[in-house]
């Protein structure tokens, strides 16, 4: 028993005594590659296309591209759901909340003053001052 | 029971609890505390993204992005950094099976990519501060200098980073302090591809989708 139960360090793969039907790495880089060429494709083509409907075209863009950084890290970056990966996964986690956060809450925040801002020219100061 | 029969009971394969098994090795413990630093990039890139989302419409009567950006620049861009990504994964399985060649190898296509990314960029910005869309011309190109500038800074540090381990595993082999290092290294240029993932949609491709 020379392998005690680790954490894995992020980026490196699991050894092979523990997965002995692993697929090989080679195999692993170059399904990610073809993947990602194809998502990438795929996002050029969105934002070209005259075919879908201007807001699709934006929602579509980014499930691509959250799509594709799913990719890169399943493929790439070898983060996965084993139990191993647990630290690694939380902290992906924690950062992904953090990222969320600030960019849908400045976001939202802007639009939100931006709005307030737009009142109409003769509007009474009183009206304004509800908000 | 007595402890001889307790011990007997459990399965060969099973391993030791975390608890039982003492310190992570130092690979675990450098790796993750990177992964750490990496998160806190991507957050600080997220303010970035940010500012740029809120700003992207003011541009004070100069150019919006839809007359300024070039896609077949952009796709050239991403194809060098996605090949690029790939190559520094297949040097890090040349580094983990110890060729010297295979790795140098690698190493220097990644490079090269990375290098003809840089100077892709670099020609772009320049067209642009020529034709007078330079970052004190409007909100929305300062965003865009700030965000996309500071994806490229990151990826001249990669490529400095970069000859900088190949000079160490020249110098030292792969001994354990250098292949620790060269896997915070293929995190990091894998995590730069992922953040050009969000430049290129949100900057390039939402830029110019009517």
């Amino acid at each position: 028993m020379t392998e005690a139960r680790h954490e894995r360090a992020p980026g490196d793969r699991p050894s092979r005594e523990m997965y002995a039907s692993a697929p090989s790495e080679l195999l692993v880089y170059t399904t990610g590659l073809f993947v990602a060429v194809l998502l990438t494709a795929t996002s050029f083509w969105t934002a070209n296309t005259a075919l879908l409907w201007p807001g699709g075209v934006f929602l579509g863009l980014a499930v691509l591209a959250i799509a594709q950084m799913g990719i890169h890290l399943l493929f790439f970056l070898h983060i996965s759901s084993g139990p191993e990966s647990t630290n690694n996964v939380l902290a992906l986690a924690f950062g992904t909340l953090i990222v969320f956060v600030v960019v849908a809450g400045t976001m939202w925040i802007v639009a939100d003053m931006n709005a307030n801002m737009m009142m109409p020219q003769g509007a009474p100061m009183s009206m304004k001052m509800q908000h | 029971m007595n402890i001889a029969v307790a011990i007997d009971q459990i399965p060969p394969d099973a391993l030791p609890s975390t608890s039982e098994a003492g310190p992570a090795p130092k690979r675990i413990v450098v790796a993750y505390g990177f992964w750490i630093f990496l998160l806190s990039d991507i957050i600080m890139f997220a303010a970035l993204f940010a500012s740029y989302a809120v700003l992207v419409r003011s541009t004070a009567g100069g150019p919006t992005g839809s007359q300024l950006f070039n896609q077949t620049t952009v796709a050239i861009e991403t194809v060098c950094l996605l090949v690029s990504s790939y190559t520094c994964g297949l040097m890090s399985l040349a580094i983990n099976s110890r060729r010297y060649l295979r790795t140098y190898l690698w190493a220097l296509i990644t490079f090269v990519l990375g290098a003809t990314f840089l100077s892709l960029e670099i020609r772009e910005f320049s067209s642009m501060i020529a034709i007078g869309a330079a970052p004190q011309r409007s909100a929305f190109l300062s965003a865009f200098f700030t965000l996309v500038g500071c994806h490229g800074l990151h990826v001249v540090l990669g490529l400095i980073w970069l000859m900088v381990m190949m000079v160490q595993v020249m110098v030292f082999g792969f001994v354990a302090r250098v292949q620790n290092r060269l896997l915070c290294f293929s995190l990091f240029w894998h995590a730069l591809d992922i953040v050009w993932v969000g430049v290129l949609t949100v900057v390039y491709l939402m830029g110019v989708s009517p």
